[in-house]
């Protein structure tokens, strides 16, 4: 197994010398040259360092993770919900819901709102306007903020809230894909709960929805929380998809770095130990909740 | 309340599947002709209609197609076969070695009068079905011994498994096509080289090997202790008492999950896209660059999006009826 090892290194080593690579971190200290669309949290210019760089996309793919992980847990419950309702249409409705979307992958999915979005919209001088102030156009998403209202400059809005084309395409696809499994997993988690709960909830006179929210759902929870954690950790992962539509998330921003200087060994690193991190604290997280919950 | 509740959803439901009806039919233009799409009001089908042999068989040789068509039928009964229990037996793993030679050779040809094609050309719908059977077909195996080795009870062995398990669940699969494509070519000695389409596939079996190895653990934790001990009563060895005891209780307990799995890496198969294959997506991204019809993204993905669901919804309602024995 050493020896297998050895060849390996030596012939990378070989390899990289070959192609005048030199190996190690020092390249994240160079100048990046390339602009990013969208930098949520900080200034950055093609003249800052790969590693800002880096930290750009990091905290993108942080920005549409936990957009991501809230909007899809609340789209989730309601829909988890939906499929144990009594309305017999509700049920019919999400169950097809479920059906297609997990039936189908996230890429397609991602490609598919992209192109929603930058075909079928109009372009900025005849945006729709479904609200008063709210902007929807092949451009992006542009919303009033207080002080700062979105006003049509040339070919392109300026001020308020802007959403990119980019964005919206992969937190809708992430948020409506992954509501679909955890959809699911509530529909499980309230069916785990006996039935004689809910009628010992309704012998003493609470509403359907009173016993759902004060009997069945905390006990549910228990049931729910686990698999719940897993697509926590699934959409943070899928958010990588965004190199896909050019969403300038962590592992696309490290996929430029990787084409322009050939640092492929230490880009893919960084990805994987980001991923891992994320990974592990996401689950020391979950478990110390459970052990809460019992 | 529960009827009006009715009333509301039913009247939007029927508001959007008028909408729908109207753009995907009734203003739909069906025939392959571009000027007429620009100046309908609804869908574009005819985009479909026009490219539908490149997307379901890329650059392969045009006269050729009903090899690869042939090849994908084939692929396609071999699975069904295997779907049912009645047919799990030793002999199944005969039919796949004799399916997939037939597969090859009708693929690659050079012999029995058949033109040649380098697997540079393979692409679309066959692609997307082989590097999923051979995904499955090779990390099965390799899942069984991962499951196993988590198990054991040399330290070493299992901190090895473990490691793998977690890291390949950890990180993103694009990642892992990421290390296949830009960073394997590193490793290997100056003047050789494996091919992108088997890079991205093993990739895709060390992917597919970590998930599955979970589920077969799963199957593995649900046999009773007395099964070992009955096992290990009647003298047999640790290999022994795996292959006829415990693995054939387990892989049957596990089939349901192991259905559930294979959908989720079928439809990660799709990833290969990002590292520039061929697959059935990369060909229905490329017909899209076609200037004369640009702009046909929804109906194109849509269209990918019927083609995949048929196969997962397939592969769900399979799993459903053997949860239901």
């Amino acid at each position: 197994m050493l020896g297998v090892a050895w060849y390996l290194i030596s012939n990378t080593l070989a390899n990289l010398e070959a192609r005048r690579i030199a190996s190690g971190f020092a390249f994240l200290w160079r100048e990046a040259g390339f602009e990013i669309g969208e930098a949520p949290f900080q200034r950055y210019s093609a003249a800052d360092s790969y590693l800002e760089a880096l930290v750009v996309g990091l905290a993108n793919t942080f920005k549409v993770s936990l957009a991501g992980i809230v909007l899809a847990t609340l789209l989730g419950a309601a829909i988890g919900l939906f499929l144990v309702s009594a309305n017999r249409l509700l049920k019919a409705v999400s169950r097809a819901y479920v059906e297609f979307l997990r039936n189908v992958p996230l890429l397609v999915q991602l490609f598919f709102w992209y192109a929603l979005i930058t075909e079928t919209l109009p372009p900025p001088p005849g945006a729709l306007q479904p609200l008063p102030g709210v902007f929807l156009s092949n451009r992006g998403i542009f919303f009033p903020l207080p002080g700062s209202a979105p006003v049509l400059e040339g070919f392109n809005f300026s001020g308020g809230l802007a959403i990119t084309p980019e964005f919206a395409a992969l937190l809708v696809g992430l948020v409506t894909y992954t509501a679909a499994f955890i959809a699911e997993i509530v529909r499980a988690g309230v069916v785990s709960v006996s039935r004689g709960q809910f009628e010992a909830a309704h012998a003493l006179g609470l509403t359907r929805a009173l016993a759902m929210r004060h009997v069945v759902l905390p006990q549910a929870l228990r049931v729910i929380v686990p698999p719940l954690t897993s697509q926590y950790l699934n959409l943070t992962k899928n958010s990588s998809l965004a190199v896909a539509i050019g969403y300038p998330d962590l592992v696309s921003i490290a996929n430029t770095i990787i084409n322009q200087t050939g640092q492929a060994i230490e880009g893919i690193a960084v990805i994987m130990a980001v991923y891992l991190t994320i990974s592990l604290s996401i689950s020391v997280f979950m478990n110390w909740y459970n052990a809460r919950l019992k | 309340m529960n009827r009006l509740l009715s009333a509301v959803i039913g009247l939007v439901i029927a508001f959007l599947a008028w909408k729908f009806i109207d753009w995907a039919l009734l203003h739909a233009v069906w025939q392959p002709d571009s000027s007429a799409c620009r100046a309908a009001q609804g869908a574009c089908w005819g985009f479909i209609a026009e490219k539908h042999r490149f997307i379901l068989f890329g650059t392969y040789p045009y006269e050729q197609h009903w090899r690869p068509a042939l090849a994908c039928v084939i692929l396609i009964s071999m699975w069904a076969v295997s779907a049912i229990r009645l047919f799990w037996r030793w002999w199944l793993v005969l039919l796949w070695l004799a399916g997939l030679s037939v597969i090859g050779i009708l693929m690659w040809g050079g012999v029995l009068g058949l033109p040649y094609v380098e697997n540079e050309r393979w692409g679309g719908l066959i692609l997307t079905l082989l590097l999923s059977t051979f995904g499955i077909a090779l990390a099965f195996p390799l899942s069984i011994l991962l499951a196993l080795g988590r198990r054991s009870d040399l330290p070493v062995i299992q901190a090895l498994c473990v490691g793998f398990i977690e890291f390949v669940r950890g990180v993103p699969l694009i990642s892992i096509l990421f290390m296949a494509s830009v960073m394997l070519p590193l490793f290997l000695p100056a003047g050789v080289s494996i091919d992108k389409l088997l890079r991205a596939q093993l990739a895709l079996i060390l992917f597919a090997a970590a998930y599955l190895a979970e589920v077969v653990r799963g199957g593995l934790q649900a046999i009773p202790k007395e099964q070992y001990e009955a096992a290990d009563a009647l003298g047999l060895t640790y290999w022994q008492r795996t292959a006829t005891v415990i693995l054939p209780q387990a892989l049957r307990i596990a089939v349901p999950p192991l259905v559930n799995t294979i959908i989720g890496f079928f439809k990660d198969t799709s990833l290969v896209v990002i590292i520039g294959l061929f697959d059935l997506l990369q060909t229905i991204k490329v017909s899209l660059q076609d200037p004369a019809w640009s702009g046909r993204g929804v109906e194109a993905y849509l269209f990918a999006a019927l083609v995949y669901f048929a196969f997962c919804f397939a592969m769900s309602l399979y799993s459903r009826s053997l949860e239901r024995r």
